[in-house]
């Protein structure tokens, strides 16, 4: 036993001393991979680069063709030689200056580093990373991003533990309004500024808490398509809809054909009953048009309004018609919204109501496109003559308390130009409501296409419900409609919702 | 999570089972177990409790779009049969993308070792103090200590955050320095100190009173013969107490590896970014949307590894822990 004793109290000893070698080995290694990551980085810098050349001469035309508007917002700082300034490069063939000129590289931020948190992970997250690249060797900055799955819980306790990051990547206004009433968050007027010159109509009021800009858009995807099976289609000799009433018509008509129009999950563990909010919004921008919008999500006009009602209703012609639904109506509740449009792939329903992103989560070699496997195409307007409404999500960078300093202004600034935004398009499909985006840069056709869907766009408005309360928004709405769902009645529905609206 | 707490679970019984037949007093008992009818309902429920563990073993070797599509079980009907280690590779790879696992395994390692030496040598010293040492208030600084087993951590962990970003000052008199997020010291950000002083804050208070429970059974008669010859404190706890209590030391120290290896929250707010442990890497690698979650069953398993192992060598020490703080009395 005693021996027993000796052999553990060695092993504990040892272990003492490995983790001593450990820890100095491991820092010889910490230190040794920023090296390995600036060289795998140096690679995509190198194309980064060319690409912000090559949109430099792209941007160049189209500064030219506004170039009134172009001159005027850059009043601040050397107007006239901002189109030569972008176009010019250094020896090497790195740009000597980013986003037309405000960002010189002289490596005047060498040693500096900016940290960026964000819900953004994965390969999602490489290509944020990738895109900066340029920046980085630009002006010598560290940028460094942490993805998280807990991000909305985390970043509250980083801000009030003292331990906040430069830059919160946001992707919920609502939160953001909260953090900046809180005093969180820093207002920046000139980033403001830049976002209205340059982005889509809108954005720069999404952005802003009472009057004061704090949050300038990253990225941004499209929510209101409807994915179908182009085979089946062309099999069955059905036509794209381009009213709502002939979305109706074609689901009756699949109905009146034996097969099963619709598929839709809602279950996303304790988020379950979201995609429910997104068809309730789309509908409402359809059938009300954006000033109700407006009202609706500013709570201008109760919960339990009656025109909120005729939406409910709409959605419930589609989501609670049994014939129309995989599975039946109930099933919807407990099926993933990851998996709620695989069926869409394999043919055993026809549409699916989902966003963009959700191309990842068909199944391996599911092709996209007009002669793939799946397609998509837009949620039709009420009438064909309708202006085109468009219903968008996306993160929101803002600068926390105590960390404005200059060189992560310039971050947040050049994360919102056009260089960075076309090196994303290049890697991926991170897209931007900024109207630089040159969508001819863009690698995936399927991208392209709702790239273009973003840009022809009349009226964009951000997700309702991240812009709703905490409490309703990632609350009451996502339960009550899940309840609404499995049985609970239109009116039980909205006027639970109603009830839980914070008094303020 | 509950992936690997099931083995530990598990682990568990079977040692409450060891624990029984040593106990002589419950002879009936452990006649009973010996017997055909009592092999048959331990080998039952130790086939009950290690299933999930064996349906996510089998689980992390098959392929994404049959983990995707159907269940473990299907594995074992005929023509269902396909093998790969893709899942290991991809959790293994060192590229965000993919899993970088290797990184956080040392991580995670750089975080157990002193989160577990550090509390039990104060907690020893602290056990030592409360045991052998005469001073006032003594008594109701032990009921204190012991009170704070009650405290859930959450609740300190603003507080203890708050202390590592802005430090104790007393007027100018730097009581506690601020250590995160100053960048004078890069040793304070290549290894996870945050989290070490937290695991040691947290684990103090059921240390302290496992430890004080050991020590202060221990025979005075050995303490005072060297009290008598000249011994010091110091001299007494090095040469006398630690010796004499290493199974308490090591049944303790396996408790605390344990919990602080399978610990998320306390890692994940003292230990973000690089520094991250494995638990907190393990939530994040199914990707923005969970799209990406076939590769957690491979991940979980390479996370279980150690604990299995720590386990598996130590399970003598383990049993004896249990029995250490119990039978006092």
């Amino acid at each position: 036993m005693s021996r027993n004793h000796r052999v553990a109290c060695v092993a504990l000893v040892a272990a003492g001393i490995l983790v001593a070698a450990c820890g100095s080995d491991t820092k010889s290694s910490t230190t040794a991979s920023p090296t390995t990551a600036v060289a795998g980085a140096a690679g995509a810098a190198t194309t980064a680069a060319g690409a912000a050349t090559t949109t430099a001469a792209g941007s160049a035309t189209t500064a030219g063709g506004s170039a009134t508007t172009a001159g005027g917002a850059a009043t601040t700082s050397g107007a006239g030689s901002t189109v030569t300034t972008t176009g010019s490069t250094n020896a090497d063939g790195s740009p000597a200056a980013l986003v037309d000129g405000k960002i010189p590289c002289t490596q005047q931020y060498k040693g500096k580093t900016v940290t960026l948190f964000s819900s953004i992970r994965d390969t999602e997250a490489d290509q944020l990373v990738a895109g900066y690249a340029a920046y980085e060797k630009c002006t010598g900055i560290k940028v460094e991003h942490e993805g998280s799955g807990e991000f909305e819980a985390q970043l509250k306790v980083r801000i009030d533990g003292g331990n906040a990051p430069d830059v919160a990547l946001i992707p919920q206004p609502g939160l953001m309004a909260d953090l900046a009433r809180a005093g969180s968050l820093v207002a920046q007027p000139d980033l403001g500024q830049y976002v209205k010159d340059n982005y889509l109509s809108g954005y720069d009021q999404i952005g802003s808490v009472d009057g004061q800009f704090y949050g300038t858009p990253l990225s941004a995807n499209v929510k209101s398509l409807v994915w179908y099976n182009p085979a089946k289609f062309k099999e069955k000799g059905y036509t794209i809809p381009t009213t709502l009433d002939e979305l109706k018509a074609l689901s009756d008509k699949i109905v009146a054909d034996g097969g099963m129009p619709w598929c839709a999950g809602i279950e996303s563990g304790t988020a379950t009953g979201w995609p429910v909010t997104d068809w309730m919004e789309d509908f409402m921008l359809r059938l009300e048009g954006p000033d109700v919008y407006d009202q609706w999500t500013q709570h201008k006009i109760p919960f339990n309004d009656p025109k909120v009602k005729e939406v409910a209703d709409a959605v419930a012609s589609y989501l609670k018609n049994d014939k129309y639904m995989l599975g039946g109506v109930k099933s919807i509740a407990v099926t993933s919204f990851q998996n709620g449009g695989v069926g869409v792939a394999d043919g055993s329903c026809y549409l699916h109501h989902q966003g963009s992103f959700y191309s990842v989560f068909f199944p391996k070699g599911t092709t996209v496109g007009p002669d793939g496997t799946v397609n998509w195409f837009y949620l039709p307007t009420k009438s064909a003559s309708d202006p085109k409404v468009i219903l968008t999500g996306g993160e929101f960078m803002a600068i926390t308390k105590g960390n404005d300093r200059p060189e992560v202004k310039d971050t947040v600034l050049f994360m919102a130009s056009a260089d960075y935004v076309n090196a994303e398009v290049q890697l991926g499909s991170r897209l931007s409501a900024n109207k630089h985006m040159d969508i001819n840069l863009i690698k995936s056709p399927q991208d392209r296409e709702v790239a273009k869907l973003l840009q022809s766009s009349d009226v964009a408005r951000f997700d309702g419900s991240d812009s709703l309360p905490g409490a309703v928004g990632s609350g009451t709405f996502w339960k009550q409609s899940t309840a609404w769902i499995v049985g609970a009645s239109t009116d039980e529905f909205l006027s639970n919702v109603e009830k839980s609206w914070p008094k303020s | 999570m509950t992936a690997v707490t099931v083995p530990s679970g598990a682990a568990g019984a079977g040692a409450a089972a060891t624990a029984v037949i040593a106990e002589p007093r419950s002879r009936r008992i452990s006649s009973w177990l010996r017997s055909s009818p009592g092999k048959v309902t331990v080998w039952a429920l130790v086939f009950l409790w290690t299933i999930p563990t064996f349906g996510l073993l089998v689980t992390s070797f098959r392929p994404e779009n049959k983990i995707k599509s159907t269940g473990w079980w299907t594995f074992f009907k005929p023509g269902d049969y396909q093998l790969t280690i893709k899942n290991y590779t991809d959790v293994l790879n060192a590229k965000t993308s993919n899993g970088d696992m290797g990184k956080y395994f040392l991580n995670s390692i750089k975080i157990v070792i002193p989160g577990t030496l550090l509390p039990i040598l104060i907690a020893a010293l602290a056990a030592y103090a409360f045991s052998w040492m005469r001073f006032k208030g003594r008594d109701w600084l032990f009921i204190v200590v012991v009170g704070l087993l009650v405290v859930p951590l959450q609740m300190a962990l603003i507080p203890l955050l708050r202390l590592f970003t802005t430090g104790v000052h007393i007027g100018s008199v730097t009581v506690f320095p601020a250590i995160a997020g100053s960048s004078s010291f890069d040793f304070l950000k290549s290894n996870p100190v945050q989290a070490w002083i937290a695991h040691a804050c947290f684990a103090m208070p059921l240390a302290i009173f496992l430890l004080k429970n050991f020590i202060s059974s221990l025979p005075s008669e050995l303490i005072e013969a060297a009290r008598v010859d000249g011994a010091g404190h110091l001299r007494i706890f090095w040469k006398i107490i630690i010796p004499l209590s290493v199974p308490a030391l090591a049944s303790l120290a396996i408790f605390q590896f344990l919990w602080v290896w399978n610990d998320y929250l306390v890692g994940y707010v003292f230990a973000g970014g690089n520094n991250a442990p494995l638990t907190v890497r393990l939530v994040d690698l199914a990707g923005s949307r969970g799209e990406d979650w076939q590769r957690l069953t491979a991940a979980a398993f390479l996370t279980m590894v150690v604990p299995l192992a720590v386990f598996a060598a130590l399970q003598r020490f383990f049993v004896r822990g249990l029995v250490t703080g119990a039978v006092k009395g």
